[in-house]
């Protein structure tokens, strides 16, 4: 039986994690390997990075630090941020990334999916989507969910979809931060009018957020970052409480 | 020496690095004389079947791996893409040759599938085994679980089959073999520390 993913995201500038990790026993605390390890071992069945370098020249350090993680953690690795061109879907995917994501990059330039998914196959091309409520209805927003685009976010989907994309992130800039839960209705609109894989992301405050979430048919995976740094939610609990709670799951041995 | 087919079809970084992690030696080639002097065959590939299976023939790997590995014996694993391009043909937007080592046709998962099941089956599936007792299961349990990415599937090789998941209904094969040809439709390098033991397995397997 398929199982329902448990998706941590890092962020990464300058080649290493930044952002609200604290954990017990790991050394050297924003070194991607080893948070990459951690998480592999507690159960991760995907690991995103996202490259929140704001300058060219720390470009590199993040494809280093991809490479490091790829050599050490068999899982798959999805890696967004700064995807603008083929050229950006190369770089990242010679370095070990398994899926690329896009999301202001396919704003600025529409066919970015269409030729990605061509080039690489629908498998290796996320879109993601930042979406916030306006005036009753779903908009998309651009530039880390700074910019309304004014675009309906159904039909930015339903257009993904049919230009190639393997699967979605779902971000809801309503329920983002707010630790309150996944905004569910949000989800299943989008879950409605596309039967791609669906990731969604925001909200996310406690082991039950992930029950709640899995109740929707058309939710493939959930992703969070803060509470999984935090350790307010370790992965392997969850997954065990998740599983005994009728959800299918993948659960690994502890090392 | 395990030689991994370049034939200019998908990313093997993740591939080579697995190999390399369980101590495998291997080389990433489609040069003739190293796939002859190689122990053991890998054939990997994403994408669509035609595409590659033409890249196969323009590089006459068709040949060359018919001769290595039917008459000559040589262990070969197919991984996804190339597990498919194993078998006699696929429908895959026409009829398309494969390389004919496994009986059988690859057929859509749509076609197979209720509407509400999405296409691809992408994710962490479990294994169920048909024959437990196939070198490649030695280190895995019934029930583990693998990373799959893929929108057909092989049908009509019963004979074949290995191990299979679940998909909506739908008995996915997971593990395929006939003699010293096999192939998973999972991505073993992409399926944690049971894809690590599979592909031990097989770059340890006695011929």
């Amino acid at each position: 039986m398929l199982t329902k993913r448990i998706i941590p995201c890092l962020d990464v500038r300058n080649g290493r994690v930044v952002k609200g990790v604290n954990f017990e026993g790991l050394r050297d605390i924003d070194d991607p390997v080893s948070l990459a390890k951690f998480y592999n071992d507690s159960g991760a069945d995907e690991l995103v990075f996202y490259d929140i370098t704001a300058s060219a020249e720390g470009r590199p350090l993040f494809s280093d630090a991809l490479r490091a993680v790829a050599t050490e953690v068999f899982i798959p690795l999805t890696v967004g941020g700064s995807i603008n061109t083929l050229d950006d879907f190369d770089r990242v995917l010679k370095c070990g990334a398994d899926k690329v994501s896009v999301n202001s990059g396919a704003i600025r330039n529409p066919n970015l999916i269409y030729h990605a998914a061509k080039r690489y196959g629908s498998q290796c091309v996320v879109l993601s989507m930042d979406v916030k409520r306006v005036d009753g209805s779903f908009h998309l927003f651009a530039r880390g969910g700074r910019d309304d685009t004014g675009i309906d976010a159904i039909q930015w989907a339903k257009s993904g979809a049919e230009n190639g994309a393997g699967e979605i992130v779902l971000n809801s800039i309503d329920t983002d931060g707010v630790r309150d839960g996944f905004d569910l209705e949000m989800l299943q609109a989008i879950g409605d009018v596309v039967s791609l894989p669906l990731i969604a992301s925001g909200g996310a405050g406690c082991m039950e957020d992930f029950l709640t979430l899995f109740s929707l048919p058309c939710v493939d995976a959930g992703l969070a970052a803060s509470i999984f740094h935090s350790q307010e939610v370790k992965i392997n609990d969850l997954k065990m409480y998740l599983n005994k709670n009728g959800v299918p799951i993948r659960i690994v041995e502890e090392k | 020496m395990i030689a991994v087919v370049d034939y200019g079809v998908g990313n093997l970084y993740s591939l080579t690095c697995s190999l390399r992690h369980i101590g495998a030696d291997c080389i990433v080639t489609n040069d003739e004389q190293m796939l002859r002097d190689a122990d053991r065959i890998i054939l990997p590939g994403v994408g669509a079947f035609d595409d590659a299976a033409n890249k196969l023939r323009s590089l006459k790997m068709d040949q060359l791996l018919s001769e290595l590995v039917i008459k000559k014996g040589k262990p070969l694993m197919g991984i996804c893409l190339g597990m498919q391009l194993l078998f006699e043909q696929s429908l895959e937007f026409g009829v398309h040759q494969g390389l004919g080592f496994i009986g059988g046709t690859i057929r859509p998962l749509s076609d197979a599938l209720t509407n509400q099941a999405k296409v691809p089956h992408m994710g962490w599936n479990s294994l169920a085994f048909v024959k437990a007792n196939d070198p490649l299961l030695q280190e895995t349990k019934e029930g583990d679980f693998v990373y799959y990415v893929h929108s057909y599937y092989a049908t009509d090789c019963e004979s074949s089959l290995v191990a299979t998941s679940n998909y909506c209904g739908v008995q996915v094969p997971g593990v395929v073999r006939h003699a010293n040809v096999c192939g998973t439709q999972f991505h073993p390098e992409k399926s944690g520390e049971i894809g690590l033991r599979m592909l031990h397995v097989f770059a340890a397997e006695k011929d």
